[in-house]
């Protein structure tokens, strides 16, 4: 009998792609020809695809002002362009459009320029506006502030390179409130998790506590201590943060609506933090046999002129790796959902049924790549917490297990 | 290319953030939470080590019961198998000596009865002889008239007499 049912779950999961399949390619067919001035009004008819208009015709309208792009352009839909926007760090939490009006949480723009500059990023008008702080004048342009004269003139250089002046940014932008809040959130959850430790002593744990418990006990035992080996008490609360830090904040860029859904542990800058903690970590608690290592390998000294630099590299490289890896995995996963979704508005501007068809495969996909991304959430934080430990462990392991490396 | 390019604004606010997040759990979360863990695991090893060290107790406790038992088993057994060789010793020794008893007995009753045939062959004997003397004295009296007779009757008296007093003694 569970055969039976297993084959008529495949058949029925068969025939629910096969029909997917189907809805998703008959549009190309039969509205690959159609004339692109047709296209128009159908757009307009979804206000989503709108709102992605929008974006891009806000920039067009800022490039418009230089009278240097078309028109013409203004409605076509750029999923690689509405991709980066939403993956990329902003200066204003962008939630959706409504009626070609975009609807967002405005951010405080910190700017260093001989003297501090706090303003709203309302200001920008999503870089249609200049704005004059303290006699400067400071314009948004793809996604940068920019120091410009009183018309906002940005020059335009060699290989689109922007030739303006850049103040130094101190922003609170998107990024930074995500990581604010998941900070915050961890704060919260901790702390209380701490304080449950405090009054309930050693009774079983509950709530909030016997969520996190098993993760911690899990690290301890299981990640940490045979990774680091006998000095890893020393290491746990650094190991901790991280893995939670990036664990809480990859589930946190999974919800899709404000304030979460912000892409902070696929940006290059946090994880590039997060391994450099690691490098400096892992370098000054590096004991003896580590340095010895490196500089004086156990190989003839003839090989050392070989040996030196690649051991040098590798130290560099560890670190550099973990910063790639967990930026790329989850920079991937948000193009990937975005992509799926960009499905939707790609034909949808062939035609409202190609939209919605594409929609039923888009959503499921969506849906099977946001389970996967949960495993990935907790994987990526894993590899992270477990490579640090390795790290950290042959840079403090005694010589006698170092021996056996070679 | 922004995407792989970290930006000067977001490092800073990470090094900040994620320094001061890492100084307060450390101060404030991990050391409760990995303090009171290690507690809670030890008093836990503890209690499963004393509950074992009970249970050896118990189970020392257990057997040292069973062989106290087991002595008193034996103890009852060898007192019992005591006595029932003492009681077959005693009814053997008494069976010895009734039998022995009985045979001296036996012994002096034959004896008496000798004797008593004894004394009954020599009364029986005297009466005889008395008897005899008395016969004799009649046969006498009579046949003294004729005196070969007499001195024929007298010797076969005489040899009668001896070989009575042969066969007798």
């Amino acid at each position: 009998m569970p055969e039976n049912k297993g084959l008529l779950i495949l058949s029925k999961l068969q025939l629910f792609v096969l029909i997917s399949v189907f809805t998703l390619f008959s549009p190309v067919f039969s509205f690959a020809n159609e004339p692109v001035s047709e296209h128009k009004t159908e757009v307009k008819a979804d206000t989503t695809v709108a709102h992605e208009n929008h974006e891009i015709s806000a920039t067009e309208h800022s490039a418009e002002g230089h009278g240097e792009q078309h028109g013409e352009a203004e409605e076509a839909f750029n999923p690689g362009k509405m991709i980066l926007d939403h993956v990329k760090d902003a200066h204003d939490w962008h939630i959706l459009d409504y009626n070609g009006h975009p609807i967002g949480v405005p951010l405080p723009i910190i700017l260093y320029d001989n003297g501090l500059h706090v303003f709203s990023s309302a200001k920008f008008e999503h870089g249609h506006a200049v704005v004059e702080s303290k006699g400067n004048f400071y314009k948004l342009h793809d996604g940068h502030i920019y120091k410009t004269d009183a018309a906002g003139t940005i020059e335009i250089g060699e290989k689109k390179a922007v030739m303006n002046a850049k103040p130094m940014d101190f922003s609170i932008t998107k990024n930074v409130l995500a990581l604010l809040i998941g900070a915050a959130l961890m704060l919260f959850i901790f702390l209380s998790v701490a304080k449950a430790y405090k009054t309930r002593g050693k009774a079983a744990p509950k709530g909030l506590q016997s969520l996190v418990e098993p993760l911690i006990v899990f690290l301890r035992d299981e990640v940490i201590k045979p990774s680091v080996g006998k000095h890893y008490a020393r290491f746990l609360p650094l190991l901790l943060s991280i893995f939670f830090f990036i664990f809480i904040n990859n589930l946190m860029g999974l919800i899709p609506i404000f304030p979460f859904g912000a892409n902070l542990t696929g940006n290059i800058a946090v994880t590039m933090i997060l391994a450099l903690i690691v490098f400096v970590v892992v370098n000054f608690s590096g004991n003896k046999h580590y340095w010895k290592h490196i500089f004086m390998p156990d190989v003839p000294v003839g090989l050392w002129i070989l040996l030196i630099p690649i051991e040098i590299i590798g130290v560099v490289l560890k670190p550099f790796v973990l910063m790639l890896r967990l930026f790329a995995n989850i920079t991937a996963g948000h193009i990937i959902i975005l992509g799926f979704f960009s499905l939707i508005f790609i034909f949808g501007q062939k035609s409202l049924g190609a939209g919605l068809g594409a929609s039923v495969l888009s959503v499921a996909f969506t849906l099977f790549m946001s389970v996967l991304e949960l495993l990935v959430a907790f994987l990526q934080a894993y590899v992270f917490t477990l490579l640090t430990s390795l790290y950290i462990g042959s840079a403090t392991e005694e010589h006698h297990h170092a021996e056996d490396h070679h | 290319m922004d995407l792989v390019l970290p930006g000067l604004g977001l490092t800073f606010w990470m090094l900040l953030v994620f320094g001061l997040l890492m100084f307060l759990l450390k101060k404030f979360a991990w050391k409760p939470i990995l303090t009171a863990l290690h507690e809670r695991e030890h008093s836990i090893d503890e209690a499963l080590k004393s509950a074992e060290v009970a249970r050896e107790q118990m189970a020392k406790l257990n057997s040292d019961n069973e062989a106290l038992h087991k002595q008193a088993r034996e103890e009852r057994d060898q007192i019992l198998k005591e006595a029932k060789e003492m009681k077959n010793e005693i009814i053997a020794e008494a069976k010895k000596s009734a039998e022995e008893e009985g045979k001296r007995m036996i012994q002096r009753a034959t004896e008496e009865i000798s004797k008593q045939k004894q004394n009954a062959i020599a009364e029986l004997k005297g009466q005889v002889a008395t008897l005899s003397v008395n016969i004799a004295e009649k046969l006498i009296s009579n046949q003294l008239s004729n005196n070969a007779e007499q001195q024929a009757i007298i010797a076969s008296q005489v040899n009668n007499l001896n070989n009575n007093q042969q066969a007798i003694a």
